[in-house]
């Protein structure tokens, strides 16, 4: 019996969520009062839960590292949001986008997680809607909808291709009114660095605050994690510069499990990487796939003078074009999921038929679109994108195909939490992408807002009345306790380590070394030998790492170098758990190609018989392997069939 | 289209160990830069020299590099986000710089926005405008349909022509008087233009200008420096709804 307890209610997959909330236990108003819930990370889960919990009366410390929550990362979001509303008539339903997100996520996700998730999306919109956020309308005034990557039906929200800032905004503006009212305390510039356990059960954090340097202590009834993936790890992604694993890492530290970590998104329309100089990578919505045409030169000599930049797209005719997308998936075409049209990109450009100077990269062309309905109507879809496209590119995409390749956008993997949203340590929660609960090996297009906001509106304000409600005799926490000083003492201990190296190369230097061994053996491909070198690799580098990182400026000022020297430290070893994960998991699934796992027509075969589980690792100590639990994954209303999008 | 290389930039940047302490410019040389990397790429290649070179690397704001969060905050060559329009200094890139260039680089400068190090400034005033009414008043929950609540095309667009302001503070930086109308405005219509927002619209825009004065931004004179600026394009057009509503709501007291 696995000590994993998820506590998925029994019943009908249609009525566990009801039936769960009416046998938790709810907290009475007088006594939400004495309560103090502390969130880390402002972004749609975070923001939503902690404007939420405030407004049921529970007294809010939230924290973020930016200057204020409005810049979280979930404000990058650019295509929309997903919900079950069939407002379109096109036989949408909770089931149906249940159903599609579940087969979207390669069946490595829960399913009562997962309907759950379905179930409450059409609130999602009417509270958005009713906080101000402009969402597209259609001229009678009602809410317009779009389709997205791996869907058949219309049931995508969008607010330009802003929907993320936009929806993130409405979550912040319900926290600023939170804000004004007194009920949250907002600590932004601050850094979450430990979290602190009394009694087995989490009761507050240790947090440096930015500017002045200062490590304080902050105690609470329970502590909500809410600081999105692990994406970094990579050096170059899709992911915010500051975005970091850190905060999730210290949870795993304390006994909190992670859960598949080796589930990366990878998301197929990025702008390719060009030349050494680059810190991150920019994605392009996906909702460009609903006009655009993805293509490679069928001949490979053009392909090659494509390379050399002899000839430009425009000299290449249609019959010698590819469109391997339309020709492999006639059905789904250039909207199969994420997943599948990032690998199909990536074997063409191995295959040899790339289009840049690297061979990394594929078109995206919108001549076929604008042939059909003219310039106007894709600049008013699109504009701002293509904008967007030429100020990074200076490639005119109303003349020229846009070039695009996959890169490393969302972690489907993160701490473990049970129905509740609670993690294997009592009193402390994760949600949205920190968790990992929603999306198995891969997740649909507008579903990750879905579910930063389902957590933080929806589900965590009824599941953590359940825990707290038998806290309410427990008086505010003492930040004297010797734990809380221990903690701080084993927080301020690391980073002085970290400062008094002072080697000779720059916390870059390693980040990008780590990063090109993640791409290289941990990325789209993977295999045993290449992984078990990959662990080997991390291990020299953070050996060299602890030896000569070189961190300049002061501990007790504001210090950019030193905060990113603290997250690497920690990337190095989420990249270690993420490759053993890898290792471990000998399937291709989601958008993890493992090269021991594939038909004999060289797709990616997953194996449900032996890996229809949740890895789940146990932190063991420093220098000891983690221990490797699993909770198995059951299917008791989808049949688990090979994933078809022909 | 393809990238050429720099050989040689220099750049003029201030410097400022914290809030207490003065200020000054120091120059640095750099080389080799892609026409093809973004400025802040090109600061990070420069701090990474600094750091060898056993210099303080230059502390500036930036995040998630795709023109969106707001975070980053430059004045280039004297413009806020630099040299070229509607972008944010994350999407400006190396080619719009010539071969030997200097290169000025300023954090914003305005007495609500201090200097917290380097080109770091507090924004923190924005937030407390915010938070003075720049939201509906509903909790989660409880709330009609969203299909109940119709809103017309244009004003939905206009709405979000108002609610792309990205709070970077670029329009503060731009205006003479550093004032905060562009910011407060784009809020204030983008609630405004709604249904949703009606019933607190006046209180709203009562409260938040009252807030801005007091948190020592400057008047509007209708220069146009911050719409210029502004790399999201919001209008100024916004600024007069804000007046107009202001003025209702002074009118109905």
């Amino acid at each position: 019996m696995s000590i994993l307890n998820s506590k998925i209610p029994e019943g009908p997959l249609a009525e566990k969520w009801s039936k769960h909330k009416a046998n938790i236990k709810v907290v009475s108003p007088a006594n939400k009062r004495k309560l103090e819930v502390i969130v880390v990370g402002t972004g749609l889960g975070g923001a939503s839960a902690a404007a939420s919990l405030a407004e049921l009366g529970y007294n809010v410390k939230a924290f973020c590292y930016q200057d204020s929550p409005r810049r979280a990362h979930s404000i990058a979001a650019q295509g929309g949001i997903n919900a079950a509303k069939n407002y379109q008539n096109d036989n949408d339903s909770v089931f149906r986008l249940f159903y599609d997100t579940i087969k979207g996520g390669d069946y490595r996700a829960r399913e009562a997680n997962v309907y759950r998730l379905a179930e409450v999306s059409p609130n999602i919109i009417d509270q958005c809607v009713a906080q101000g956020v402009p969402f597209g309308r259609e001229y009678g005034g009602l809410l317009a909808n779009r389709s997205f990557g791996g869907v058949l039906v219309s049931r995508t929200f969008y607010a330009r291709g802003q929907t993320g800032q936009q929806l993130l905004l409405g979550a912040y503006q319900a926290l600023n009114r939170q804000i004004s009212k007194g009920n949250v305390e907002m600590y932004s510039r601050h850094e979450m660095l430990d979290v602190v356990k009394i009694d087995g059960k989490a009761r507050g954090i240790i947090a440096r605050d930015l500017v002045s340097g200062e490590i304080k202590r902050y105690g609470a009834h329970a502590v909500v994690v809410a600081t999105g993936g692990y994406g970094n790890v990579f050096f170059l992604s899709t992911n915010a510069m500051g975005s970091n694993g850190s905060a999730a890492w210290q949870c795993y530290k304390k006994g909190a499990f992670m859960a598949n970590p080796c589930f990366v998104q990878i998301h197929p329309t990025c702008i390719p990487v060009h030349g050494d100089q680059q810190s991150k990578l920019t994605l392009m919505s996906e909702s460009l796939r609903n006009d655009g045409r993805v293509w490679v030169p069928k001949k490979k000599e053009d392909a090659v003078k494509l390379q050399k930049g002899e000839i430009g797209p425009n000299d290449i005719p249609d019959e010698d074009r590819d469109f391997y997308l339309e020709r492999r998936y006639p059905s789904y075409g250039n909207l199969v999921p994420r997943d599948v049209a990032s690998r199909a990109a990536k074997e063409r450009c191995d295959a040899g038929f790339g289009v840049n100077a690297e061979g990394k990269a594929v078109f995206l062309d919108f001549k076929y679109a604008i042939d059909r309905l003219g310039k106007d109507v894709i600049a008013a879809r699109y504009g701002n994108l293509f904008q967007m496209y030429e100020k990074i590119t200076d490639v005119d995409p109303y003349k020229n195909p846009m070039m695009i390749y996959p890169a490393i956008h969302y972690s489907m993997g993160g701490t473990w939490v049970d129905y509740n949203l609670m993690t294997s340590v009592p009193g402390l929660y994760s949600i949205g992408e920190a968790n990992f609960s929603d999306h198995g090996a891969n997740r649909l297009g507008a579903s990750a807002l879905m579910q930063g906001l389902a957590d933080g509106y929806f589900v965590l304000p009824y599941t953590i009345g359940d825990y707290l409600a038998d806290e309410i005799m427990i008086p505010k926490i003492d930040t004297d306790a010797p734990e809380f000083e221990e903690a701080e003492k084993e927080v301020t201990g690391r980073l002085e380590k970290l400062y008094n190296i002072k080697g000779s190369k720059s916390v870059d230097y390693f980040h990008k070394k780590l990063g090109q061994v993640m791409w290289d053996y941990v990325g789209m491909a993977r295999n045993a030998e290449g992984l078990k070198k990959a662990i080997e690799m991390i291990k020299e580098i953070r050996e060299d790492f602890w030896k000569d990182v070189k961190v300049p400026g002061d501990l007790d000022n504001l210090n950019p170098e030193l905060e990113k020297a603290g997250r690497v430290a920690d990337f190095l070893d989420i990249g270690e758990l993420m490759a053993r994960d890898a290792l471990d998991r000998n399937e291709s699934c989601g958008g993890h190609f493992r090269e021991e796992s594939a038909t004999e027509e060289g797709e990616a075969k997953r194996n449900d018989e032996k890996f229809t589980y949740v890895s789940c690792w146990e932190y063991k100590g420093e220098s000891e392997e983690p221990t490797l639990h699993k909770e198995d994954l059951v299917f008791e209303n989808v049949k688990l069939t090979q994933r078809s999008y022909k | 289209m393809a990238d050429k290389i720099l050989k040689k930039l220099n750049i003029k940047v201030w410097r400022q160990k914290n809030a207490s302490s003065k200020g000054k410019f120091e120059t640095y040389t750099i080389e080799n830069i892609s026409t093809g990397s973004s400025f802040l790429e090109m600061m990070d290649i420069l701090n990474n020299e600094l750091i060898e070179k056993g210099i303080d690397p230059i502390a500036f704001d930036h995040d998630c590099r795709e023109g969106i969060c707001g975070t980053c905050s430059l004045y280039i060559n004297g413009r806020p986000h630099g040299p070229d329009t509607e972008v944010t200094t994350c999407q400006l890139h190396m080619r719009k710089f010539n071969e030997g260039e200097t290169i000025t680089v300023e954090p914003w400068r305005a007495a609500a926005f201090p200097v917290i190090k380097d080109l770091i400034v507090d924004r923190t005033a924005f937030e407390k405008i915010l938070q003075a009414g720049g939201f509906v008043s509903v909790n989660t929950g409880g709330v009609p349909d969203a299909n109940t609540i119709p809103v017309a095309y244009e004003d939905a667009e206009e709405s979000m022509d108002a609610a792309a302001c990205i709070g970077c503070g670029a329009c503060v930086a731009a205006c003479k008087n550093s004032s905060a109308m562009l910011f407060v405005s784009a809020k204030v219509s983008h609630l405004a233009k709604l249904p949703q927002g009606q019933v607190e619209a006046k209180k709203r825009a009562r409260n938040m200008v009252a807030k801005m004065d007091e948190l020592g931004f400057g008047g509007c004179t209708n220069t146009g420096a911050c719409e210029v600026e502004c790399p999201k394009s919001i209008s100024i057009t916004n600024i007069a709804r804000l007046n107009r509503e202001y003025l209702v709501s002074r009118l109905s007291r």
